[in-house]
């Protein structure tokens, strides 16, 4: 059986596939990257499955050995990459040998970072996902980030070539764009109009779960507290503090917050990827554009998936 | 501000949240498990989950299968027709052993409102919980039901950590909390049965809907059930 071993690692490596759907009714969020596209690429890029599983992480990767010949594509941002101290590009693959040393990291202008191995990570699968839990210690590896030390099983790799994109992956500027509610009717006219005309800044408090904004007070006339109800990925919960906090990939599954509005799925891993200090503004949109908008980016990204070429060595 | 109910809120481009009412209440909830029994014995193309909660419903889906604006007029149509009266859910004997490491706030609570132990133990077990939702973290069962002397306010400051199976109370509500991990609520006392294990095909031994019993157990009554394969079995604990 192929391994990967872990020599040192970034303070938040995780093994991360498309997440744990299903389970939202048993108190369980699915987990999974916090930005899916970049995920499907890596995986695409070593020739996985789109289901396969490998290793997200913040920052900083870390050090890695191989016990056989593979494939490796790094994704996110743009990320430094050595092989045996060479440079190696982000957003291709490239061939790994036993004994060399990969490290990756740090990313530039971005936050979470993805590196597929060809084969992909071969955890046991915990009710159906490999994606790591961490706020509950479920799945991955030992339900836990990963740290110097650890061993990996690799899964059978296929025999795709070195790949690299045609298309290029065109990251989205402008507003974040929202969709009002499922609470909006809990603020005035003022501060709905306060939520989206002013700057707001991602701050450092962030993690899988949740990343806090700093900005004006969203104050909430009817109060900051509902009968808790469901969440979702990009929910923007407010509460007593009037610090937005928009939820994440292992978000609680219900809150009893107050949701302002929700995070389109397109402007989701966007907004994962901001440095923590960076100012965004918000735009609504109807849920109807926001589907339209959901199904154009899955059809780009199909287009970008299904146009790979192979990468001159 | 008057809302007419039941209504159907979007949340964001993937999720509608159908809510019945505003307020914890039985009936209301009744009609949310109802529409979620609904979605499940006849589904609709591109739905993915539903998840009930006190007094809505939420309805994920995939744009890709379905249109929300599409989905939203096919639930408005099912919510004529669906029956707010569901059969009684499963009555669940619920053993629990008061005090002790994990209760916390026992001794405290109890003094707080001027009973002895016993009177504590006897008040908590004295009536029937109702499982409103399973939600915030794997398996934890949020319940409704509990005496109106019990209620008390959550803590300022929440705690780092209180153990799985901790036996909760927060405001109006109780709690059975599935894992162990931080919390604000008050805790009396801890049961042995393992509310989540991922390696059962049913994660969740409860149910939104179900009932619950508790019975006072000792600490060797526990040891006796800790570890041992029963702890994990729904049908061992139905009254």
């Amino acid at each position: 059986m192929s391994t990967v071993d872990i020599l040192s690692a970034g303070p938040m490596l995780t093994v991360q596939d498309l997440g744990r759907p299903g389970f939202l009714a048993s108190g369980v969020s699915a987990a999974g990257p916090m930005d899916p596209p970049s995920l499907r690429i890596a995986n695409a890029l070593v020739g996985n499955e789109a289901g396969a599983a490998a290793l997200e992480f913040a920052h900083v990767g870390g050090r890695f050995q191989f016990g056989d010949k593979c494939r490796i594509a790094v994704t996110g941002g743009d990320v430094d990459i050595r092989r045996d101290g060479v440079r190696l590009y982000p957003w291709e693959s490239h061939e790994i040998l036993p004994g060399q040393m990969l490290v990756v990291g740090g990313l530039r202008s971005a936050v979470w970072g993805y590196l597929a191995i060809s084969g992909g990570i071969d955890v046991p699968p915990v009710l159906g996902s490999r994606s790591t839990h961490l706020r509950t210690g479920l799945g991955g590896h030992e339900g836990r980030r990963l740290q110097a030390g650890d061993r990996l099983p690799l899964g059978q790799a296929t025999d795709a070539p070195l790949l690299c994109p045609s298309l290029p992956w065109l990251p989205i500027s402008g507003p974040v764009r929202v969709v009002a509610g499922p609470q909006a009717d809990y603020f005035a006219d003022e501060v709905l109009q306060l939520f989206t005309r002013s700057r707001f800044t991602v701050s450092s408090q962030r993690d899988r779960m949740a990343q806090v904004l700093e900005g004006p007070a969203l104050s909430a006339q009817r109060g900051h507290d509902i009968v808790s109800d469901g969440t979702c990925m990009g929910s923007i919960q407010v509460p007593a503090s009037g610090r937005p906090i928009v939820l994440m990939a292992e978000r609680q599954t219900t809150g009893g917050y107050p949701k302002i509005a929700t995070v389109i799925s397109a402007d989701v891993p966007r907004l994962a990827q901001m440095p923590s200090g960076q100012r965004l503004r918000f735009v609504t949109i109807e849920q109807d554009a926001a589907e339209d908008v959901l199904i154009a980016n899955e059809a780009a990204l199909q287009d970008l998936l299904g146009t790979l070429v192979e990468s001159a060595k | 501000m008057t809302e007419v109910f039941p209504r159907i809120l979007a949340c964001g481009d993937k999720a509608l949240s159908v809510e019945f009412a505003d307020r914890i209440d039985e009936g209301v909830n009744a009609s949310v498990i109802a529409l979620a029994e609904d979605l499940c014995a006849d589904a609709i193309e591109g739905v993915t989950e539903v998840v009930p909660t006190y007094r809505s419903l939420m309805v994920t889906y995939d744009p890709l299968l379905a249109r929300g604006r599409v989905l939203a007029a096919e639930i408005e149509r099912r919510l004529a027709s669906i029956s707010a009266v569901v059969p009684e859910g499963c009555l669940f004997d619920v053993p629990v052993v008061y005090g002790g490491g994990a209760g916390l706030d026992f001794e405290e609570l109890a003094a707080l409102k001027g009973l002895t132990s016993d009177e504590l133990i006897a008040l908590h077990a004295s009536v029937e919980y109702r499982v409103y939702m399973i939600g915030f973290a794997p398996g934890f069962a949020y319940l409704g039901g509990l005496p109106q002397a019990l209620h008390t306010p959550r803590l300022a400051t929440p705690r780092q950590r209180v153990e799985a199976g901790s036996i909760g109370i927060g405001g109006q509500q109780a709690s059975i909390n599935s894992l162990a991990g931080p919390s604000g609520w008050r805790y009396i006392g801890r049961t042995p049965l393992r509310l989540f294990d991922p390696a059962r095909a049913a994660p969740c031994l409860l149910r939104a809907g179900d009932r619950i019993r508790f019975r006072a157990i000792d600490a060797a009554e526990a040891r006796a059930i800790d570890g041992s394969p029963e702890q994990s079995k729904r049908e061992s604990w139905l009254s």
